[in-house]
């Protein structure tokens, strides 16, 4: 009979012993040693039946089949693109998941894409060693055009995209502008500049407060707020969209 | 850096804008802090938004140089640290960081802002030597200028050490300050396409055309210019980017202690 050794939601620290015996199954973050489950990493302890789930506090994108996110180019090879996700790994985008067009041998391949372009990607797999493979075969995987690319933490990603993308719907509702979140966390935007200023502080609203609750309220008063503050032509938070989260001081 | 991100800023600059919300000629906030470090003689830190430099003077005496035995030399390094930026490396000193101690140093130099003849001891046997030291703590666009306000700063601040004649004890300072004629500073002017502005952040810095550092001094008087980038620019074009810095350095001179 197994029992877990800490209680659900608690945050545990890499080496943790979190449940003994064999009625539980390590997933994410978890794994087993003996009769016990540890945890590999720092993070919410989230228990789901006999699954043992751990969600990271913080840390770098780890990439996962079926993925759809942004990277940028970042080399062009002989049969393909190298493309950074953010990410402890690079991927390899290969020419014949490119595109549906034939690319005659010796063909330039910066036609396509070149250096420093971003693209919408999906990956495909993931080998045991960290290999990556992209695919731009699918709907909306594409090359990006003109915009600003900011970068989220990849954990924040799901409460910035909401239920069913209701999150970012609201912002991209809110402030007209077009918005792409890369489950890598990386993020485009293009809109009219004040408007696309209140999207980004409402991106780094998100990041900062997503553990405190009524978070969709707040982002919602926050972004009528600001659309007032935008409509009787004061400036609406400058100098605080640039590079990370702005310490408070 | 990418066309496409250049293209977004330009046409935000059609509209008046910058990528953060500013206007063209509008600097981040500005923070000077003075006597920052222990060590040092003389010492401040500089915030530009969240880019961040810190500045010391250490004087030591020195043997002048042969061509100017009456007086005390000046020396200027820079280092970006690799903690500032993911685009900083440790190990010998890059372009970036020669052109930003030289901008520095030929400003101070050239502006004579220090009266040199005054640190001369004895004649063309002792002086005292001036060196200042910049470090980078964060990277965030407009180095040039948060650094050459920094060292400014540092040497309003610094004290000589008590000196009997031979040996310099660092651990006193007299309340004897270095001898300041004028104060100069630099202002960097970017220019994309037809736009100038002032105060890059770090994703405008990438995709500027070219750009102008000016040296002035209080009076306005231009000391000395630096001009990167790849594209070239028009003489009526360095004249509106000598105004703009002129107007800018004014503003920021009333963040130095007088």
């Amino acid at each position: 009979m197994g029992e877990l050794l800490v209680q659900d939601k608690s945050i545990v620290v890499p080496g943790e012993e979190v449940a003994a015996g064999m009625d539980f199954l390590p997933t994410e973050g978890v794994y087993r040693d003996g009769d016990k489950l540890v945890a590999s990493r720092l993070g919410l302890l989230a228990v789901d039946g006999r699954l043992v789930k751990l969600i990271p506090l913080a840390g770098k994108y780890l990439p996962k089949r079926g993925d759809v996110i942004i990277g940028k180019v970042i080399d062009v090879a002989i049969s393909g693109w190298r493309v950074e996700i953010n990410s402890a790994y690079t991927a390899m985008l290969s020419m014949k998941d490119a595109t549906s067009e034939f690319i005659a041998r010796g063909a330039d391949l910066t036609r396509y894409f070149t250096f420093g372009d971003y693209l919408v990607t999906s990956i495909v797999n993931v080998t045991s060693q960290n290999l990556v493979d992209l695919s731009m075969k699918g709907p909306g995987l594409r090359k990006l055009p003109e915009g600003r690319i900011i970068t989220v933490a990849p954990n924040k990603v799901p409460r910035i995209i909401g239920k069913q993308g209701s999150m970012v719907s609201m912002i991209k509702d809110a402030t007209g502008c077009k918005i792409i979140v890369g489950q890598n966390g990386i993020v485009w935007l293009q809109g009219e500049p004040g408007q696309e200023l209140i999207a980004v502080a409402a991106l780094r609203k998100i990041e900062s407060e997503s553990h405190i609750s009524g978070l969709t309220d707040r982002i919602k008063a926050f972004l009528d707020e600001e659309a007032r503050k935008l409509q009787i032509g004061q400036s609406p938070i400058a100098h605080s969209a640039s590079g990370g989260i702005v310490p408070q001081r | 850096m990418n066309e496409f991100l250049k293209l977004h800023i330009v046409k935000w600059f059609e509209k008046g804008k910058r990528y953060d919300g500013r206007s063209l000629d509008e600097f981040r906030p500005v923070v000077v802090e003075y006597g920052v470090t222990k060590n040092a003689e003389g010492s401040a830190r500089v915030k530009i938004g969240d880019t961040e430099v810190i500045a010391g003077v250490k004087l030591s005496v020195e043997k002048p140089y042969p061509d100017t035995p009456k007086d005390g030399n000046l020396m200027v390094g820079a280092e970006l640290l690799p903690l500032s930026s993911p685009d900083y490396e440790a190990g010998p000193p890059n372009e970036e960081s020669i052109e930003v101690a030289r901008v520095v140093d030929r400003g101070l130099r050239e502006s004579k802002a220090i009266d040199t003849k005054k640190l001369c001891l004895i004649e063309g046997e002792k002086v005292w030597m001036i060196a200042i030291d910049i470090c980078t703590i964060n990277s965030d666009g407009n180095l040039l200028d948060a650094a050459a306000l920094a060292a400014v700063a540092a040497v309003q601040d610094a004290r000589f050490p008590e000196y009997d004649g031979k040996v310099v004890n660092y651990k006193k300072l007299t309340d004897k300050k270095l001898p300041i004629a004028r104060l100069p500073l630099s202002i960097t002017v970017m220019k994309i396409g037809d736009y100038l502005f002032v105060d890059p952040s770090i994703e405008e810095e990438k995709v500027v055309d070219s750009r102008l550092t000016v040296a002035l001094a209080q009076d306005g008087k231009i000391c000395a210019m630096q001009k990167g980038g790849d594209a070239p620019v028009a003489i009526d074009d360095i004249g509106r980017m000598i105004e703009l810095a002129t107007v800018k350095a004014a503003e920021l001179m009333a963040r130095l202690k007088r």
